[in-house]
């Protein structure tokens, strides 16, 4: 099969992603589509390794998916914290961090 | 490898000043002493430095050299020439007089909580600004320089905004608000002159390829180094920016009133007397040196505008009614004979410059100690809250007539010397700019006297009269500081011999010569 | 016995120095050192003085070259004294006068708390005049100078807690200051001219530059003495001087500073004489001051001060004789030798008078003193008949010489000078005449003041007494001694040079014309202050009599132009300063927080927007790179 067309699809979900990642206000989902975009990354780099015939592309989606795994871990615990002092997991609730 | 004088001098102050910032917070005593002591031992080493130098020798003497940051071509250069070497002796020898002078200045008003230690910081802070200030005087690369330029705001900040006089007219919160405005204005005014220096300094750098003062300065002579007539005037104005805020010069001198009425008085001292010396020192050293075709080019604008700061500053010293912004505008007034002798780029007016640093300096930390000692016994700056002081303190009186009369440059004390030198030395080749500014030691006079007369003489007022004279602790800052007043004023001879030769080599860099005097000229 | 020269300055600033440091222990004492040590220097002074009268004429200047003061490249500066006949003369004065003055200080100043002080400053200024007229170049003798000045300005103000004194201090030292600046650009402008400011290489240079050169530093130096020696413009400190303790006008502003500006124009005779315009000036000057203060000296009640007008006055002889070249120029210093007897003389008889009468100075409340003290009277009275020329006392040999001398200056500038120089003599003679008979004739005027002190006029002590007696027996001969066979001219010669004027009428017609108009303002005098009694209060008087109490309306003057103006100036220039140059700083900071603020708003906390920023960047940027590839 035509590997571009791995990429085809790795736009379609990248685009899905940012677009959650915009419009829902939930965290949680914020936080799903987020993780989407990087899958979405993840796929387009080993399309690309196959396209191009060398391990590069491989090696960034593996090093891609521990820099996520430990995102996980620190932004759930921010979220579950958030969610427990406030009772809520709307990112537009929490707009203190400014001047 | 010989003992490296010179960067022992500069880290001494500066393990000075960790030892005593981790002095315990019940044993203030403890770190007075330590500071003094750390200040005295650090004279001692400069007059080391001072009795090591050659003033016949080699332009930069006891240098060092080491390898820093190469990718840049930054390197750990050191050296002294007669010009540094005096003014690492005045900066050595003011500090144990602040600090001596500024005792009792951070004593906690309560003594209740452990964790505050302001004494301590205070007379860290005054050693960390000592050892910026010598290492500024003593490194001969660029960008070593610019850091401790720089560097020396921080201290200086926090010894602005952090403490001020006791009692205050407008009460302490009022007190607190305007020494954090002086602090704010001195920090962002200076920080604008450094940055404007640095991209000087990175354009330096893309010109010559390296950061050593004497390495560019021998390419410049020997013409291996060209610069563009334009490039050569933008660096020097950037490089001049930054001194000139730091000097201070007309028209960007309004913080130095705020930060000296604000500061108490021994940090005022070290403002006007050590910090600022280093803007004039470096005029001296890096614009001329690095840049003489562009001073030369600039020189008519810069008189004109030192000319502006002698009689402006004087004339506002007339109009203050506050004691210590009066002494500041004093010395915006001497800056500008300074600056006028550095660059009327004669023998005499650049010999008489550096005189000048160094005297004024001595009388500016006589007067403004005083003053500080007289403030500090009525809780007040304002000059009418005196008068007949005379009458019940003589022996204060005295000791403030008399560095009244130094900043007036009477004859027989030091600051004469070098005001006549730059007088002279900038009438003969300037005679309308000379003759001008022959008014400033009229108006000298005016704002000394009147000063003297409203606080000292007249009727005792009912709040000075119980004031005490002077402690012993306040006769010993004073005392020899008037000493040496009447020494250098007497017998000048020491000094002149070691700033002569630099100041030679200084005009030949400008490749400027005397102007001849007419009836050898004639001949 | 050149270093006897050094000693000569050291003693008295030993003195300076031990008293003023020394400390309340030396209360006691105070006075004894400090008479000692001028009197030292007086025996010094004789010395020397004997030791030059044994040399050849033409070869008795000592020199001592004591160390390098300003050693700069291309300047050079140095501490060396030299002693001619014309610093003899007035070491002399000084050390001679200023001893006296230190006797009868002990007397007048006995009941004074700061009398160890008072002996300092005296000793601080006999220091800095011998320094002024010892030194052999001028920036040395400028350190006298304000030197000088400074003394001067501790010891007018020597009764501080008095406003008035204070700011009468504060004036002298600020119109001094206005002189010093010409001194000090007279000094550039030989450094660059000659390359040296020592007298002697200046003065035999004369010939190689041009007369404009000369004339621009002659007239400099004139602007220094007219600050020092009280010369319209810069006469108005003189008067408010007189706040000072009367042994201070009798040393300072009478007999010896005041006298400083003659002595430097006759040190640079070379340069006058090469410069005929800055010549004219000077005798223009000194006329004139000779006029303005025989008219103020008229018309002030307070002693002191128709004796300080009158100072000006003669000092305005000295001057006008200065310059009118070698002609003048040893009559000059001769008069400024019997000025210096009859007028301390005087000074010491006014103290003396104010002692007796509880320090009242308003000649209106006095009358008839002479009854109650009659040493003062009689040493006073010798030294109003030497000032006023009467025939054999001092003031007559050396006045009479001058007048001379200013007719001889030739054509109508002759005439004019002369004229104006009788017509002194005869004001002279009247306000002289109208203090004596104020002071010690007519009916006694005084009153108990608001305390009910009725004063007991008396007699000094001896102390003071002794001084006066020898001061008088200078005023009656030291003229004598000097004119007679031009024996003070044949001293000098050498240093000033001399010529013989020819006045276009004969001397014997000057002389008889001087003793006519001298006998004219006595009879004056006499018509209206001897012969109607003396009010109490001073009546109002004509117009010229109202501006001469306010010496000439120059005081006022000086008060709405440069004080009142200067007021103005520096206020309004503390408000630029605040407003403007100030306000262009804070404006920037202020902008440039307005702008931070702005930027601020678009930080609004939303996570949404923060991605939607991010996300448009990212397309952006794209979109860039996208084109950047396609073009």
């Amino acid at each position: 099969m035509n590997p571009v067309n791995y990429l085809y699809l790795a736009a379609l979900l990248f685009t899905i992603g940012a677009t959650g990642v915009l419009i829902r206000r939930n965290a949680i989902v914020v936080f799903m589509c987020v993780e989407l975009m990087l899958n979405a990354c993840n796929l387009a780099f080993v399309a690309f390794s196959r396209m191009h015939g060398n391990l590069d592309g491989q090696i960034i989606a593996f090093f891609t998916m521990v820099v996520a795994a430990a995102e996980v871990v620190v932004g759930l615990a921010i979220i579950v914290s958030v969610f427990r002092a406030r009772h809520s997991a709307s990112v537009d609730d929490a707009s203190l961090m400014k001047l | 490898m010989s003992f490296p004088l010179l960067t022992a001098t500069a880290v001494l102050p500066a393990l000075g000043a960790i030892a005593t910032a981790a002095v315990p917070a019940a044993k203030r005593t403890a770190a007075k002493w330590l500071a003094l002591v750390v200040s005295l031992a650090t004279l001692a080493l400069a007059v080391t430095v001072l009795v090591r130098f050659d003033p016949d020798g080699d332009r930069y003497q006891l240098t060092e050299s080491h390898a820093w940051i190469a990718d840049f071509g930054v390197r750990y250069e050191l050296g002294v020439d007669g010009i540094a070497v005096a003014l690492i002796a005045l900066t050595a020898l003011l500090i144990p007089f602040i600090i001596l002078a500024g005792w009792h200045d951070a004593d906690p008003l309560e003594t209740g909580s452990k964790r505050w230690r302001p004494t301590q910081g205070f007379f860290a802070l005054i050693l960390a600004v000592e050892a910026m200030v010598i290492i500024s005087f003593e490194a001969t690369d660029v960008f070593l320089f610019y850091i401790f330029f720089e560097a020396m705001l921080i201290p200086m900040y926090f010894l602005i905004g952090g403490f001020g006089d006791r009692a205050h007219e407008h009460g302490e919160e009022t007190a607190a608000t305007q020494r954090s405005y002086a602090a704010v204005k001195f920090l962002l005014y200076n920080l604008v002159g450094g940055l404007i220096m640095l991209a000087a300094v990175i354009g330096l750098y893309v010109v010559a390829g390296n950061f050593s003062l004497t390495e560019i300065a021998e390419a410049r002579a020997n013409g291996t180094l060209d610069m563009a007539t334009s490039t050569e005037r933008w660096l020097f104005l950037g490089f001049f920016f930054a001194f000139a805020v730091k000097a201070p010069l007309w028209p960007l001198h309004t913080w130095l009133p705020n930060a000296m009425g604000e500061a108490t008085a021994p940090v005022a001292v070290l403002i006007t007397a050590v910090v600022d010396k280093v803007g004039t020192f470096a005029m001296l050293r890096f614009c001329l040196q690095l840049f003489p075709e562009a001073s030369k080019w600039a020189t008519p604008a810069i008189l004109v505008l030192a000319l502006i700061s002698i009689i402006y500053g004087a004339l506002l010293a007339v109009g203050q009614r506050d004691i210590k912004r009066l002494v500041a505008y004093a010395s915006i007034s001497h800056f500008g004979f300074i600056i006028m002798g550095i660059f009327a780029m004669t023998s005499q007016g650049q010999s008489g410059a550096t005189l000048y640093m160094v005297n004024h300096g001595i009388s500016t930390a006589a007067l403004m100690l005083v003053a500080g000692f007289l403030i500090s016994r009525r809780g007040s700056r304002l000059i009418a809250d005196y008068g007949g002081v005379q009458k019940v303190a003589p022996v204060l009186a005295g000791t403030f007539l008399i560095g009244g009369l130094a900043t007036l440059s009477l004859p027989g004390l030091a600051p004469f010397v070098s005001e006549f030198l730059v007088l002279v030395g900038t009438f003969a080749r300037y005679p309308a700019i000379g003759i001008i500014a022959t008014f400033g030691i009229v108006l000298a006079a005016l704002y000394v006297l009147v000063l003297y007369q409203r606080t000292m003489t007249g009727p005792v007022k009912a709040e000075v009269s119980s004031m005490p004279d002077l402690r012993v602790r306040e006769l010993v800052v004073v005392a020899p500081l008037i000493v040496l007043l009447i020494f250098l004023g007497v017998y000048p001879k020491p000094l002149t011999d070691i700033v002569d030769p630099a100041v030679k080599q200084t005009m030949s860099d400008v490749q400027k010569k005397d102007p001849q005097p007419e009836v050898e000229a004639a001949k | 016995m050149e270093n006897l020269i050094a000693l000569l300055v050291a003693a008295p600033l030993l003195g300076a120095a031990v008293l003023l440091c020394g400390g309340r222990r030396l209360d006691a004492v105070g006075h004894w050192i400090g008479t000692a040590l001028a009197a030292l220097s007086f025996v010094f002074g004789v010395i020397l003085f004997a030791d030059m009268l044994g040399k050849d004429p033409e070869h008795r200047t000592l020199m001592q070259h004591l160390f390098s003061w300003i050693p700069v490249e291309g300047f050079q500066a140095d501490v060396a004294f030299q002693l001619d006949q014309l610093s003899m003369t007035f070491v002399l004065l000084i050390t001679g006068v200023g001893s006296l003055i230190h006797v009868y200080s002990i007397g007048y100043m006995e009941h004074d708390e700061r009398r160890r002080r008072f002996f300092g400053y005296l000793n601080l200024f006999l220091a800095a005049m011998l320094l002024l007229v010892l030194a052999d170049n001028y920036l040395l003798l400028y350190v006298g100078w304000e030197g000088v000045g400074l003394a001067s300005y501790l010891l007018i103000g020597f009764w501080q807690h008095k406003p008035s004194a204070a700011t009468a201090a504060k004036k002298a030292f600020l119109v001094n200051r206005v002189g010093d600046m010409g001194l000090s650009i007279a000094i550039m402008l030989m450094f660059t001219t000659f390359g040296t400011f020592a007298f002697g290489p200046v003065l035999e240079a004369t010939g190689d530059t041009s007369e404009g050169k000369l004339t621009a530093i002659g007239l400099m130096l004139l602007l220094a003495a007219c600050g020092k020696s009280a010369q319209v413009p810069l006469q108005s400190w003189l008067g408010d001087a007189m706040e000072g303790p009367t042994p201070v006008s009798a040393l300072i502003h009478a007999a010896t500073m005041v006298t400083a500006g003659v002595y430097l124009i006759v040190r640079s005779a070379d340069i006058f004489n090469a410069a005929p315009d800055a010549q004219l000036v000077v005798t223009v000057v000194g006329a004139v001051t000779l006029l303005f203060g025989a008219i103020v000296g008229c018309a002030k009640d307070d002693i002191k001060k128709a004796l300080a007008g009158s100072t000006m006055s003669q000092i305005g002889y000295m001057v006008l004789a200065a310059g009118l070249g070698p002609i003048g120029y040893a009559f000059a210093i001769m008069h400024l030798v019997t000025h210096g007897f009859f007028k301390a003389g005087l000074f010491l008889g006014a103290g003396s008078v104010m002692h007796g009468m509880n320090d009242e100075v308003d000649m209106r409340k006095y009358g008839g003193l002479r009854k109650y003290m009659p040493v003062t009277f009689v040493t006073f009275g010798l030294g109003y008949l030497a000032i006023i020329g009467f025939p054999g006392l001092s003031g007559f040999f050396s006045k009479d010489k001058i007048i001379e001398a200013a007719f001889a200056k030739g054509g109508t500038e002759g005439w004019i000078l002369g004229g104006c120089a009788l017509l002194g003599a005869a004001i002279t003679a009247f306000y002289m005449t109208r203090v004596m008979l104020m002071t010690f004739f007519g009916e006694k005027r005084w009153q108990p003041d608001e305390h009910g002190h009725e004063p007991h006029p008396h007699e000094s002590p001896k102390v003071m007494t002794i001084p006066m007696i020898v001061l008088a027996f200078g005023s009656v001969f030291a003229g004598a001694f000097f004119g007679i066979g031009e024996r003070f001219v044949k001293w000098l010669e050498p240093v000033t040079g001399f010529e013989h004027g020819h006045p276009p009428i004969s001397a014997l017609t000057v002389t008889l014309s001087t003793v006519a108009v001298m006998v004219l303002g006595v009879g004056l005098a006499y018509v209206q202050y001897g012969r109607r009694p003396v009010p109490v209060v001073a009546p109002r008087g004509s117009l010229l009599t109202r501006a001469a109490r306010r010496d000439l309306l120059q005081d006022d003057f000086n008060h709405v132009v440069l004080v009142r103006g200067g007021e103005h100036l520096t206020r309004s220039l503390v408000y630029v300063d605040h407003t403007l140059v100030d306000g262009v700083v804070n404006g920037t900071a202020a902008t440039m927080g307005g702008l931070s603020g702005r930027l601020r708003r678009l930080q609004n906390g939303f996570a949404r927007s923060y991605a939607v920023s991010m996300f448009g960047g990212a397309a952006v940027l794209i979109a860039a790179t996208l084109l950047m590839r396609a073009v």
